[in-house]
């Protein structure tokens, strides 16, 4: 069981994905507490710069050629290479791993489900937080939208561990470079492969709000897109991601890509800037657990007032362009 | 084929898990899982364009038709409901297993899936189906475009730069998203209608798998303890001018370090 494996993905830019590199310290610092190993594994159609990232935080990562990834989804392709690399090493407690992490975005997800059904192992999904206790993980998670926290274990058989950005800060092992060992199997797909037409990059395209330290967030309030001028200059000069209610997005003023809350996504930044934002219960279950939540609103009795750290009760087109000439001025 | 799921309704707030560690069904009122919702709204948005008919699928305890009857009053023709007492306490694992079983008996050319479920979330299960059954798997999907002469079937995957335009064989599991559009409301002709649309039960038995591989007592993961989030601290509230509340939202970033 202390035999771990961290599935590296690859970030747009062909190198390791910040998620992946989060989830390579803390299964680094797992297999520690347990006196085990860890191993990482990249697939890809060119897995090397990727691998070389990973080898930054663990002493051996395997890089796994398969150019069929060139232009197919890559979950399926993933999961079976990865199921018989786990074959090969011997199984689990054999040689092969008794835990294997990765991030919990949406390829992770999907490879996690894949390989959860091939090697008939369980899966503890979106963990904030692991530890080694008694022999195997232990993985916190919030879930039914962050009003309960549960610790969960693998019932004595090997597991998958998805794991949610901001669970750790990343950071490298300080020694030498791991080793790297290439391999280009060829044995036939078993799974269906998925072929990807095109990749198509939309204009405008925000900074992905998942990873952001801060989140500046609009709801209906802002009146129309062009409230969302204010919140794109606030998260500028904070450096922070745009983010949206689900009355925004429904409204057209913004893509969904940046909706957080209960079908949208569930992040946890440093700081949570929410303008013109009730507070709704699907809302709050995407941002609850923001460590400083800050509200400017009309409404001194919305619900966000209830949860947040700070509340202006005030316009927020008033506001709004006060903080961010104060905050101009301080980093001008 | 649309995957629905009974979840606890998170406007309620009374989740709660019983001392076996798992979800006290009894203490909260279920609704169709969010997600589950827009994937049948993208499927009767299909049916109406390409002929055909909706079937909706649940894996759940035995309250399930009545979340069962919302979603057929929104325009599905009937219902499969997998019911068994040896499935409480179900993980992903036997999830997944269960209904790609009950789906072997079914002939659909595209299964819809929400993209993850508001109790547990983990968006692993829909995958993990498509992987029994041998069907491509397409996630996160904004638009869905079948070509029933080519026998295939395009999907707009969610990217964080934009899109990816994905394309593969029919039969597919499609993982579906609210970027398909939002679900209809019920019509009074549809609530009435869907009091009469059959929900057949199937039991393990039935599936194949009363063999202990699926359920409770196959278990691959147990809950050790569960607690309430640490309630956050009291809220200050600021009123005042606008640049009196603007500086004291800066000197509050500043005294947390934020800036």
């Amino acid at each position: 069981m202390a035999d771990l494996w961290v599935i590296g993905e690859l970030g747009p830019d062909g190198g390791l994905a910040h998620i992946s590199a989060e989830v390579a310290t803390l299964a680094r610092r797992l297999a520690d507490a347990a006196g085990g190993s860890v191993t990482g594994v990249v697939v890809g159609a060119a897995p090397e710069t990727a691998a070389a990232d990973l080898a930054t935080y663990l002493p051996r990562v395997v890089a796994v050629t398969d150019s069929s990834a060139a232009d197919h989804a890559w979950a399926a392709i993933a999961a079976e290479r990865i199921a018989a690399l786990v074959a090969d090493a011997g199984g689990a407690g054999n040689g092969g791993p008794g835990c294997i992490l990765i991030g919990s975005g949406p390829d992770g997800r999907d490879v996690a489900g894949m390989l959860s059904v091939l090697l008939g192992w369980g899966v503890l999904v979106n963990a904030t937080g692991v530890e080694w206790q008694d022999g195997g993980p232990v993985v916190e998670m919030s879930v039914f939208g962050g009003k309960l926290i549960t610790t969960s274990a693998f019932a004595g058989g090997p597991g998958i561990v998805t794991v949610r950005p901001g669970a750790v800060t990343a950071e490298g092992s300080g020694g030498a470079a791991g080793t790297i060992e290439s391999i280009a199997p060829t044995a036939e797909p078993a799974l269906p492969r998925v072929a990807v037409v095109d990749r198509v990059a939309e204009a405008g395209a925000a900074a992905p709000i998942e990873e952001a330290r801060i989140i500046v967030s609009g709801g209906r309030g802002l009146g129309g897109p062009d409230g969302f001028t204010l919140v794109q200059q606030l998260a500028d000069v904070l450096g922070g991601a745009v983010g949206a209610t689900r009355a925004a997005v429904d409204a057209g003023w913004i893509s969904y890509s940046q909706q957080i809350g209960q079908t949208g996504k569930i992040v946890k930044p440093q700081l949570y800037l929410a303008l013109g934002i009730s507070g709704a219960i699907q809302h709050k279950v995407g941002m609850q657990t923001a460590e400083t939540i800050v509200a400017v609103n009309r409404d001194p009795d919305a619900p966000i007032a209830e949860f947040a750290d700070l509340v202006v009760v005030g316009d927020l087109f008033q506001v709004g362009p006060a903080i961010l000439e104060r905050l101009s001025s301080r980093s001008g | 084929m649309v995957l629905v799921k009974p979840v606890p309704d998170p406007a309620a707030a009374a989740e709660r898990l019983g001392p076996d560690g798992r979800l006290d069904r009894a203490a909260s009122p279920a609704v169709v899982n969010a997600n589950d919702e827009y994937a049948l709204e993208a499927a009767l948005k299909l049916v109406a364009e390409h002929g055909g008919d909706v079937t909706l699928l649940s894996m759940a305890a035995g309250s399930a038709p009545e979340t069962m009857r919302k979603a057929l009053a929104m325009g599905a023709d009937r219902g499969v409901h997998v019911m068994d007492p040896a499935l409480a306490g179900s993980d992903t694992l036997s999830t997944a297993r269960v209904l790609a079983a009950a789906l072997r008996d079914i002939q659909a050319d595209l299964i819809l899936a929400g993209a993850d479920t508001s109790d547990g979330g983990g968006g692993v299960v829909a995958p993990g189906v498509a992987a029994l059954l041998g069907v491509p798997y397409l996630s996160y999907a904004s638009k869905i475009e079948p070509d029933p002469v080519a026998g295939t079937v395009r999907v707009r995957r969610i990217s964080p730069t934009g899109y990816d335009l994905l394309e593969a064989p029919m039969p597919a599991l499609i993982g579906c998203t609210q970027a398909l559009g939002e679900p209809r409301y019920p019509s009074l002709k549809g609530i009435m209608a869907a009091r009469s649309k059959e929900i057949a039960t199937r039991t393990l038995a039935d599936l194949g798998l009363a063999d202990g591989s699926v359920g409770g007592s196959a278990a691959t993961t147990r809950v050790v303890d569960s607690r309430k989030p640490p309630a956050r601290a009291a809220t200050r509230v600021v009123r005042g001018t606008p640049d009196e509340a603007a500086a004291e939202v800066v000197a509050f970033l500043a005294e947390r370090r934020i800036i």
